[in-house]
């Protein structure tokens, strides 16, 4: 017999586990950013920083869900493409969905965006003059603020932020209600249910983001 | 020739244990040795095909489905009966042996069916145990409904896909013994004539319908599971690939053919809807529990139902039957149906359907009730039909369903031809001349579960295995034959497609060797079938090649088969000058319409013997004797 | 009415196909879909051509033999309706209609609109059963069987295997097919012995045979005729997850 993590249901069961771990992530990080509303994100980041070991461990684990979730998804599409390799002169969908159909090229397009988002403000090799480590606010601590608000003012860096905030809602409508499926937490009676609030919370993640830099760009939030 | 069924001495209800007793057994060390071909995958070749693969021996298995899981038992809706008195209503053993018996206008054998309603109990426990899920009430036991007329809840169900259920649960089994091993399946095959050497039945030609290739397999012997020949009407209830081509090629090769003219209509189908029609779809039969029949009372009346008021519809079986009403068994129901439309008061296109109400149901029981025990039925009549039964009354008319007839088989299922075993419907055994309901399965499942694994070891026990390998002679030559006639077909090339023929010939069958027979009609149909045949080998017109997957040559293969069997049943159907179950003659009748049954004369089991395609048939005789039942009038009044 | 056909015609698995025009003139809306191709292939043969070659049987809607896939949905547009049991009324006159077979890796096309299914059958035969021998068995009301849950059984053994999940799955899974099994099997007390050891050998298998993974596009339930629903899919993962033990230990 095979082993867990080789069999068809065990990989989707990989997969659910570590997209709901980023999931989880994902909604940790846009409470952490909604501070940029309150008290300008530096003293957040500050806090944060001041726990390197929380800070390494979470990215050292968010390494292994990312590449695990990451490999099984494109063995798994792989293979499914393979599943399937002629296509019906007419095509018609009855239950599937855009975003259900494009989950490699959300994810792909999010696994992309995320290399240069920490380039951008993690490693902030992106526009260097702007970093935050380079620049102290008025208190002495890394200028994140700055270096965000700074960064969003440019509209094709918000642009691509946005464009990214769209794949990933997509990615999440299917993704979220997916993985309850997967894990066999559904019913007849809660599946529609799971599949609204997946869908929900997809979109309120959404709105989340992409508040800051269509903030930023419409001058709400100013430097 | 006499022919003798072989049935044990001593009571009835130790025959089968005695019989137990005196079969030989087969050393297990020298099971696999011996090798049984099962042709067909329904209820009784898939359940015998699993439990002899279990047993040990080498077992291949052919069905033309693309899957041992198709074959046409799938499609019986009702149920299943057993004599488990589960609801402390009266049931016995003995009581459902004596309404099969009398369900059968006494042309069964006791022994026989005294064996099916012993098994019938081992073969609920058998299918629960595969996980057949059988309607279960709130206590979590299994629930019971009377069925057909039975006057006890001895039916059990799966809702209104029973068949489809043990089916599943017997291909279970036998997928099991693919996978281990022990079976060797081959789908999409079909079964092209019997080998004999020595009198014994010693293998068989077979079509692969995706390459064409005819090959042959030897096996120590041969157990046909091949269904009934109802498609001979062309419209009928069967699938439509069902065939007696198996049957009938080994009619051929020395097998005796008993009963052919003993034929069930089901009386509770939908209407036939125009020419275009390919085949018939059976209502279950549970629909008459809570359904009236009726009729307009005046001939000729064009109003919708509902404008018919209660004192001019004629509500016939109740009328007739007071204490049976509806629920009269199969053959009386058609009958009557089919008298009401011939005096003119059928109903819808063609005036071939009488009314199946349930309008009184639904008032006293309410809507939910009546769409909770045939919900599904009625969304398949709406389906079909797009009418709603709810709101209007369905419309039904008899159709050609089962068939009791079969090859001739011995109290061991061995037919004719030693070494070839008959199960299921393919066999004439237990239902005399008219099956009740929910009995198929039960046949079909006691056959290959439980009889065939005892009797066929005291055969092969005698035997050496292997002794005649596919290398003799006599398997090349019938290879040469049946590439012969493929080559024949193709070649004709004539003007009428196989199925013009097929209807034309189902056309002679329904209206001569049908519902109702009389000497003239069968007359007709023995000139007019010779002639049809003649025609057919001049005039048909077969597609493609045999090299490849080719439907038109295999429905060419069959209807040649049916053309030459339609003939065999209207002479057992002329010779048979009386009335009984499912055999009605015109000629012999009660004042009142009831059919008129010769025991003097015809208390026997007609068995056929193959004289040439176009010689009549020698037929031979099995008396039947009665030791445990009166033979009384079937009363259902 | 009248109606313009575009229909797959392969003349073997190792051939091209391609879809060829045809004219079904005519056709009455009492007829079945199946029988409005009959028509087609009785003028096929008057004109000397082949005929079209397609699976069916039954033609009541249980067999599972019949698969055509007509506009794109496995069984064509009536929902819960096998081919056989759509009825010509749900088209109109002047309709052009485009049928063709299951596509998926694991059901070449045998002939025209016919592919093989046998891998289905390996799905069983792996494991899809409970290990019954013939005889033997207990009486029948020994086991106790809540209502609901032979329910249950009976709502997942209702599948017909006519691979109309995997022809409508974009990953050509055989997931749904898999599940009903499963799930019937392990709602009963019969099959829990042998639950654990089911759900691994017939997924397993199920990959084996070119099928492909479930991602949860729900097209299976929409095409299925017979409304096996996913949350069969979620129940065979609960079993899956239950199995884990037991693939540790083998």
């Amino acid at each position: 017999m095979q082993s867990f993590f080789n069999s068809t249901v065990g990989k989707k069961i990989l997969m659910a586990v570590t997209g709901q771990a980023m999931v989880f992530f994902v909604i940790i990080h846009v409470i952490g950013n909604s501070t940029i509303f309150v008290d300008g994100l530096n003293g957040y980041a500050e806090r944060l920083h001041s726990l390197p070991v929380l800070v390494w461990l979470t990215r050292l684990i968010m390494l292994a869900v990312i590449s695990t979730h990451v490999f099984f998804s494109i063995q798994l599409t792989l293979e499914n493409w393979k599943s399937k390799p002629e296509k019906y002169a007419v095509q018609k969908h009855l239950r599937s969905t855009f975003a259900s159909r494009n989950m490699i090229w959300s994810g792909l397009i999010i696994g992309l965006f995320l290399i240069y988002h920490l380039m951008h403000f993690t490693f902030q090799i992106i526009s260097p003059d702007l970093a935050a480590a380079n620049n102290l606010d008025a208190l002495g601590r890394p200028d994140v603020a700055h270096m965000v608000i700074s960064g969003f003012q440019n509209f094709f860096i918000a642009l691509i932020y946005i464009s990214a905030l769209v794949a990933l809602v997509l990615h999440l409508i299917h993704g979220i209600q997916s993985s309850v499926q997967t894990i066999g937490l559904n019913n007849d009676r809660t599946l529609p249910l799971i599949i609204t609030s997946g869908a929900i919370a997809a979109i309120v993640l959404f709105i989340g983001y992409v508040s800051i830099p269509t903030s930023i760009l419409l001058n709400i939030v100013k430097g | 020739m006499i022919l003798d069924g072989k049935c044990p001495s001593g009571p009835l209800a130790e025959k089968w244990d005695r019989q137990r007793q005196d079969l030989k057994l087969v050393n297990p060390a020298n099971k696999r040795k011996f090798k049984i071909i099962v042709v067909g995958t329904g209820l009784a070749g898939a359940s015998a095909a699993a439990s002899l693969g279990e047993l040990g021996y080498m077992v291949e298995a052919f069905c033309y489905q693309d899957s041992p899981r198709r074959g046409h038992s799938i499609a019986a809706q009702g149920g299943i009966n057993a004599a488990k008195n589960y609801p402390n209503d009266g049931d016995s053993i003995f009581r459902l042996f004596y309404d099969t018996i009398k369900g059968g206008d006494f042309r069964s054998r006791e022994a026989n069916v005294y064996r099916l309603a012993t098994l019938s109990n081992n073969i609920i426990d058998q299918a629960v145990a595969q996980g057949v899920p059988f309607a279960r009430d709130y206590a979590g036991y299994l629930e019971n409904r009377s069925f057909g007329g039975a006057q006890v809840s001895r039916t059990f169900f799966a809702r209104g896909q029973t068949g489809q259920q043990l089916l599943l649960g017997a291909y279970s089994a036998l997928s099991r013994q693919i996978g281990a091993g022990t079976v060797q399946i081959h789908p999409r095959t079909e079964m092209l004539d019997l080998v004999v050497v020595d009198g014994a039945a010693r293998g068989i030609i077979v079509r692969d319908l995706v390459t064409g290739k005819i090959f042959s397999s030897a096996a120590d012997a041969v157990c046909l599971c091949t269904g009934g020949y109802a498609n001979v009407f062309y419209l009928s209830t069967n699938a439509m690939g069902s065939n007696v081509t198996a049957a009938y090629r080994a009619y051929k090769k020395g097998a005796f053919f008993a009963n052919p003219c003993y034929t069930q209509i089901h009386p509770t189908c939908i209407p036939v809807s125009g020419e275009h029609q390919s085949k018939l779809t059976l209502m279950s039969e549970s629909l008459r529990n809570d359904g009236r029949v009726w009729v307009p009372a005046q001939k000729g009346d064009k109003r919708p139902p509902h404008d018919i008021p209660e004192n001019e519809r004629d509500y016939f079986l109740e009328r007739k039957y007071p204490s049976f009403g509806n629920l009269a068994p199969r053959d009386i129901a058609s009958r009557s149906a089919k008298e009401v439309c011939d005096e003119g008061r059928g109903v819808g296109p063609g005036s071939r359907g009488v009314y199946l109400d349930f309008a009184d149901s639904i008032q006293r029981l309410g809507q939910n009730a009546i769409q909770q025990r045939y919900g599904n039925l009625f969304e398949m009549y709406e389906k079909i039909t797009a009418e709603n039964a709810y709101e209007q009354p369905m419309r039904i008319y008899p159709a050609p369903h089962y068939t009791m007839g079969g090859l001739w088989v011995d109290y061991n299922l061995e037919s004719t031809v030693s070494g070839l075993f008959v199960l299921g419907e393919a066999n004439f055994s237990d239902h005399g001349a008219n099956r009740l309901g929910a009995s198929a399965l039960m046949q079909g499942l006691a056959d290959g579960y439980f009889i065939i694994p005892a009797t066929i070891s005291d055969y092969l026990a005698r035997r050496e295995p292997g002794k005649v390998t596919a290398d003799h002679p006599a398997f090349k030559d019938s290879i040469a034959e049946i590439e012969k006639m493929t080559n024949k077909f193709l070649s004709i090339n004539g003007k009428k497609s196989v199925t013009e023929f097929h209807h034309e010939l189902g056309r002679i069958m329904w209206d001569n060797v049908g519902m109702s027979r009389s000497q003239d009609g069968l007359g007709t149909a023995l000139q007019k079938i010779p002639a049809l045949r003649a025609e057919f080998w001049e005039n048909v017109r077969v597609t493609g090649t045999g090299k490849t997957l080719n439907q038109e040559l295999e429905k060419a293969g069959r209807v040649a088969d049916f053309l030459e069997f339609g003939e065999l049943m209207a002479h057992d159907a002329l010779h048979r000058n009386e009335s009984c179950g499912g055999h009605f003659r015109e000629e012999y009748q009660t004042p009142d319409g009831e059919a008129l049954r010769d025991d003097e004369r015809f208390n026997y089991v007609a068995a056929w013997e193959f004289t040439g395609s176009d010689n009549k048939p020698e037929m031979h005789k099995e008396p039947l004797t009665f030791e445990n039942v009166e033979l009384s009038v079937r009363s259902y009044k | 009415m009248n109606l313009t056909l575009y229909v797959w015609r392969q003349q073997s698995s190792e051939l091209q196909g391609r879809m060829e025009k045809y004219y079904a003139q005519g056709i009455s809306p009492d007829m079945s879909f199946l029988e409005m191709l009959d028509m087609v292939n009785e003028d096929l043969i008057k004109n000397n051509a082949e005929p079209i070659a397609f699976d069916h049987d039954c033609r009541e809607g249980i067999c599972g033999t019949c698969s055509q896939v007509i506009n794109g949905v496995p069984h064509g547009p009536e929902e819960r309706t096998t081919v056989c049991q759509l009825h010509m009324r749900h088209f109109h006159d002047g309709d052009t209609v485009y049928i063709e077979p299951w596509r998926a890796k694991a059901f070449p096309v045998i002939k025209d609109l016919i592919v093989d299914r046998s891998a289905l059958d390996s799905i069983i035969q792996a494991g899809g059963f409970i290990s019954v021998h013939t005889g033997g068995v207990s009486d029948a009301n020994s086991f106790l069987i809540p209502r609901s849950d032979a329910e249950t059984a009976m709502d997942a053994a209702e599948c017909i295997g006519c691979g109309a999940c995997i022809a409508a799955c974009p990953n050509g899974s055989a997931m749904l097919f898999t599940a009903a099994k499963v799930t019937h099997l392990a709602m009963l007390p019969q099959g829990r012995p042998e639950a654990k050891r089911r759900v691994c050998m017939m997924t397993e298998e199920m990959l084996t045979k070119g099928f492909g993974n479930c991602t949860n596009h729900y097209e299976c339930q929409a095409a299925c005729p017979k409304g096996i629903k996913v949350s069969f899919i979620a129940k065979l993962n609960r079993e899956f997850i239950k199995a884990a033990q037991l693939i540790k230990e083998e």
